[in-house]
């Protein structure tokens, strides 16, 4: 039996897969010529501008917009007592302005819409709303009274998992660690702010929204308003980025469209900046134990991972931190445990790799731990756990790629001769120090369609409703058509980010160019197949095929299929100051077949800095007095700077997977960013010889363990 | 944001009357920071006349040796003048220590002095602060302060003043001059930013109206050296958890003379009299640097969570005085 895709047959060109391609609409990006959500401008197009919520939680008890409306230019105020009814939705998220119930501060409770932005914004500023407030619980403390066990976690993993007998296992380990991570929130922030343009043309709904996925935002909306999908059309030509917080429908989309209904106009809504932190999702803090038990060998005996985090009130949503604990070492003994608390806190939702990056930092740093107790380097201790299989299934692995980046990747990076004693090396007032942590991702993969055209004049059309949120998604898939049709990627028009383009799954999860691709490459051989069994000339509409992987995919897996990579890290940290900067990070990756060296290196290296926002300098602040985010803005909300990230390479295996998809791609979007902290933190322990558990590793928190 | 008008006056005089016969109005530099407040409603100023363009943007140089910059010089054009990077290094480097390369190329020398805090109840027009709305209280002594003040706050404020440039201009004994509608006059750098007190609503001793044309500098002390270092979350475009601005000047072995002040410790750059106290006439030695530290630090009063502020100026005291006087050797 074998639910094994087929692979590229071995004739096939090898270019132009895994050619560095430039991006096809990189032009029109820099140029400026490519439009974004906000920056369609129909005929009588009004503005919109949102009013967030200034209690924690309580219930709104009057609203008065006659100021607002009085205003010039002014159209319409929307809130809970006049809005459109929405049917229920699937995500409670974004039934916005169906009630005077305030969940978190910053929830939208109002819409003005108005001529111009500044007069929507003025108008939003005019409306007045009384509140009776409620007493607020924002704060997240690893002993809440009200955590409790969720059934599962997010990406549908059980919440609890056991295996063997961890307590008696860790008894009776010779060597242990129990250690406690902490990690603050952690905010998306994309360049591109939520954004949508909505209009109505009879019972027809049109959108242009910055999402990741038009397929499923179509869907969504039409079951909020109440319209067959046919009736609703989401365009998403070009997006800014997203790191998971546009993969669900946004306020943005549902708000535009419920103004355009009630003025008539095309309504745009740009989400402001400050407001994005309460109403785009956001990484849940969380507090992780984790405890290891281990022969003098190092090899695991017992692993306990427990994961306490938040959610909203609004929906339950739990970081599925413990989860790669389940796939990452030998460990016969095992305990993965999640344990959440509803607050009064804007819902927590995706962020780059949710799950991995949260919970490999705190993996990875338990490792170091144990590999400094045992002074045993540690890219040898994780050598030492490498599984046979999958520890929580014991599925074969499809390919794991771990070992051979650990070794290449330390070769690269000069990691030996490493004198692993810690806070030893110095130059002038900077204590310098590296530091290693291993990498995984799930391949995700969902169905999608695709259709292939050929013209008579010998150009191809590719059509498939997937998004290129900045990755090269778009130029990707042309390669990969390209190949399966045995021509010039030249030669192949690519059309995606429409709604009435065949369905696709959205870009998340890592998972688009593995099920998109295989969908394109399963039209482009049909097609292929059909022209070489083809007589006469094509007529004069071409040719079209379509395909779907819905049964491919339903097929599934025996394997357990995974990316792996290895993070090196060298760090200074200031004496004097306890500044920490990164000196140079090396990551190594193997996640199957590389199709673009160019933009698989931007994905790469884009994770990594972001794992550097997250040890170093990504600070969020959930305030306790007024119930919110306090940094929502890029000025204060501490995004790597150009001058935080210096030297940084991304190196990959060729990895050979045959259980993939015909490309024998794995996902390469979020791998960089899991277990990049951890490298960094590792290094900081390194240089410092002081074990900080809590990120991010910013001067005050280094400043009372400086020498 | 509420509407506005717009004027720009081609002189100063023009400027300062329009402002005397507007009461709402607010002078507009190079808007890096008050049109983000009018954005948030923070500041709702009903005229805004624009002195960016005013004929201030000269960076002269004074029979007295000393130097004579222009309110609307920009902060890039400050900080990349040799005159500026040869005889007052330290000004240099706290103007590139600051902001971005894009707010540097529009923030001008007065405007950078009267910046508003960032503080984020000051911003957010939603939560109460006394700065704002006299009277309607401080979130920030409760809630989250980690950046704000440890010395010289007030029940009412904790507040901190964010400009690098004023930090550097303070230790250079810098003063401004201002243009109102009584006239001209001269104020110390040291003495313009005030302490919050019973007003923080008033962040500095110049009377609405007043107009900032130009800094003076006097020469600089002609044997110190000088350097600004700041310490920050990120590498770039952070505000300072704390800087310091240092002159040293040391002979045979003990402190000749010496300027410090800090960023990020108060509702106005402090000038460490104090400390400077304790190094004059005292060997120029890391004890000698770290008492006067101390001297200056005994009576500050950290917040639940800004006390590592006190170590944090403690030590970059003793290392930028400590490589001062290295200099010297």
């Amino acid at each position: 039996m074998s639910h094994d895709p087929q692979p590229v047959p071995p004739e096939a060109p090898r270019h132009p897969l895994g050619a560095p391609t430039a991006r096809r609409e990189g032009r029109a990006k820099v140029t400026g010529a490519a439009r974004y959500a906000a920056e369609h401008a129909p005929p009588h197009r009004v503005h919109a501008w949102p009013v967030p919520a200034t209690v924690a939680r309580g219930r709104i008890t009057s609203v008065d917009t006659t100021d607002a409306l009085a205003l010039p230019g002014v159209h319409a105020v929307l809130t809970h007592e006049n809005a459109p009814r929405l049917e229920p939705p699937e995500d409670p998220a974004v039934a916005v302005l169906q009630g005077p119930a305030v969940p978190h501060r910053g929830w939208y409770v109002a819409l003005a819409v108005a001529d111009t932005l500044e007069s929507a914004r003025a108008a939003a500023e005019a409306v007045r709303l009384t509140y009776a407030a409620e007493e607020h619980d924002v704060t997240l403390t690893p002993d809440h009274p009200g955590l409790y066990l969720p059934k599962e976690v997010n990406g549908g993993y059980p919440g609890t998992r056991e295996r063997g007998d961890f307590d008696a296992a860790y008894a009776g380990a010779l060597v242990t660690v129990d250690a406690t991570y902490t990690l603050t929130a952690l905010h998306n922030h994309p360049m591109e702010p939520h954004a949508a343009t909505a209009w109505w043309d009879g019972g027809h709904l049109t959108v242009h929204d910055s999402t990741q996925g038009s397929t499923k935002a179509r869907d969504d909306l039409a079951a909020l308003f109440g319209l067959d999908r046919r009736d609703v059309t989401v365009v998403s030509e070009h997006v800014g980025g997203g790191f998971g917080s546009k993969g669900t429908l946004r306020p943005q989309a549902v708000l535009a469209a419920m103004a355009a209904r009630v003025t008539g106009r095309p309504v745009t809504l740009a989400l402001p900046r400050r407001e994005m932190p309460a109403v785009v999702g956001h990484r849940a803090p969380t507090v992780q134990r984790v405890r290891l038990g281990a022969g003098a060998d190092g090899v695991l005996t017992a692993l306990a991972h427990e994961v306490v985090t938040h959610t909203s009130t609004v929906k339950e949503f739990v970081e599925q931190a413990a989860v790669p604990a389940r796939v990452m070492y030998t460990s016969p003994h095992s305990r993965t445990v999640h344990r959440v608390v509803a607050l009064d806190v804007p819902s927590p939702s995706w962020m780059r790799a949710p799950g991995e990056a949260p919970g490999m930092y705190a993996l990875e740093s338990a490792m170091d731990e144990l590999a400094v107790l045992l002074d045993l380097d540690p890219v040898e201790l994780r050598l030492r756990n490498e599984p046979a299989t999958e520890p929580d299934t014991g599925r074969p692995f499809s390919s794991r790629g771990l070992t051979r980046a650990l070794r290449e990747g330390a070769d690269r990076f000069g990691w030996r001769p490493r004198d692993p004693r810690p806070g030893v090396r110095r130059d002038g007032d900077l204590l310098l120090g590296t530091g290693v942590a291993a990498a995984t991702y799930p391949v995700l993969i969902f169905p999608s369609s695709a259709e292939a055209h050929a013209a008579p004049d010998g150009g191809f059309r590719v059509r498939i409703n997937a998004t290129d949120i900045g990755t090269g998604a778009r130029t990707v898939l042309g390669q990969i058509a390209a190949e399966a049709l045995g021509v010039p990627e030249e030669r192949v028009r690519v059309e995606i980010g429409r709604s009435d383009l065949p369905d696709a799954f959205l870009a998340g999860g890592s998972s688009g160019t593995a099920s998109w691709g295989w969908a394109v490459h399963k039209a482009c051989r049909a097609l292929r197949e059909d022209l070489s069994n083809r007589q006469h000339p094509l007529p004069r509409e071409g040719l079209a095929v379509a395909a779907d992987t819905r049964e491919e995919i339903a097929a599934g897996s025996p394997y357990a299929r995974h990316a792996f990579g290895a993070h090196f890290a060298e760090v200074q940290v200031d004496t004097v100051t306890g500044e920490v900067r990164v000196r140079r990070m090396l990551g190594m990756f193997a996640a199957g077949r590389i199709l673009n060296p160019r933009t698989a290196r931007s994905q790469f290296i884009g994770g990594m800095a972001m794992g550097i926002g997250m040890a170093l300098t990504e600070h969020s602040t959930m305030d306790p007095v007024v119930g919110g985010f306090t940094e929502r803005d890029l000025a204060s909300y501490h995004v790597p700077v150009c001058a935080d990230v210096h030297t940084i390479e991304a190196h990959w295996l060729d990895e050979g997977d045959p259980h993939l998809n015909p490309m024998g791609s794995k996902g390469i979007g979020e791998i960089g960013i899991v277990g990049a902290a951890a490298a960094v933190g590792n290094a900081v322990h390194h240089a410092l010889g002081v074990r900080l558990r809590t990120l991010p590793l910013t001067p005050d928190a280094v400043l009372p363990h400086l020498p | 944001m509420k509407p506005f008008a717009y004027l720009r006056p081609d002189t100063v005089d023009e400027a300062v009357r329009a402002r005397a016969a507007h009461p709402g109005a607010a002078f507009l530099g190079g808007g890096t920071n008050l049109v983000d407040l009018m954005k948030l409603g923070a500041c709702a100023p009903d005229l805004l006349i624009d002195v960016g363009r005013l004929p201030l943007d000269r960076i002269e140089e004074l029979p007295d040796g000393g130097l004579r910059i222009g309110a609307t010089v920009r902060n890039s054009d400050l900080a990349a003048a040799p005159v500026v990077q040869e005889r007052y290094p330290v000004l240099s480097q706290a103007l590139l220590a600051g902001a971005s390369g894009q707010l540097r190329n529009a923030a001008t020398t007065g405007g950078n002095l009267l910046q508003r805090t960032r503080c984020a109840y000051f911003q957010d027009v939603s939560t109460p602060c006394n700065k704002r709305e006299p009277g309607s209280g401080c979130p920030a002594v409760e809630g989250v302060h980690r950046d704000l003040a440890v010395l010289g706050h007030s029940a009412h404020c904790v507040a901190t003043h964010p400009s690098d440039l004023a930090v550097a201009l303070a230790a250079l004994d810098a003063a401004v001059e201002a243009t109102g509608p009584d006239g001209a006059r001269t104020v110390p750098v040291t003495a313009l930013h005030r302490l919050p007190g019973e007003h923080p609503e008033r962040d500095t001793v110049l009377e609405p109206g007043e107009l900032i044309t130009a800094v003076r500098l006097p020469p600089p002390p002609p044997l110190a050296h000088g350097r600004y270092r700041k310490a920050r979350d990120r590498a770039s475009y952070a505000f300072a958890l704390v800087s310091v601005a240092a002159l040293l000047e040391v002979r045979d072995g003990v402190v000749h003379h010496a300027a410090l002040a800090y960023g990020g410790l108060a509702h106005r750059p402090w000038r460490a009299t104090a400390a400077e106290e304790a190094l004059r006439g005292a060997p120029a030695t890391a004890d000698t640097f770290g008492r006067a530290a101390d001297a200056e630090l005994s009576a500050a009063r950290p917040l639940r969570d800004n006390g590592f502020k006190v170590p944090l100026a403690r030590r970059l005291t003793v290392s930028v005085l400590g490589a001062l006087a290295a200099r010297h050797r």
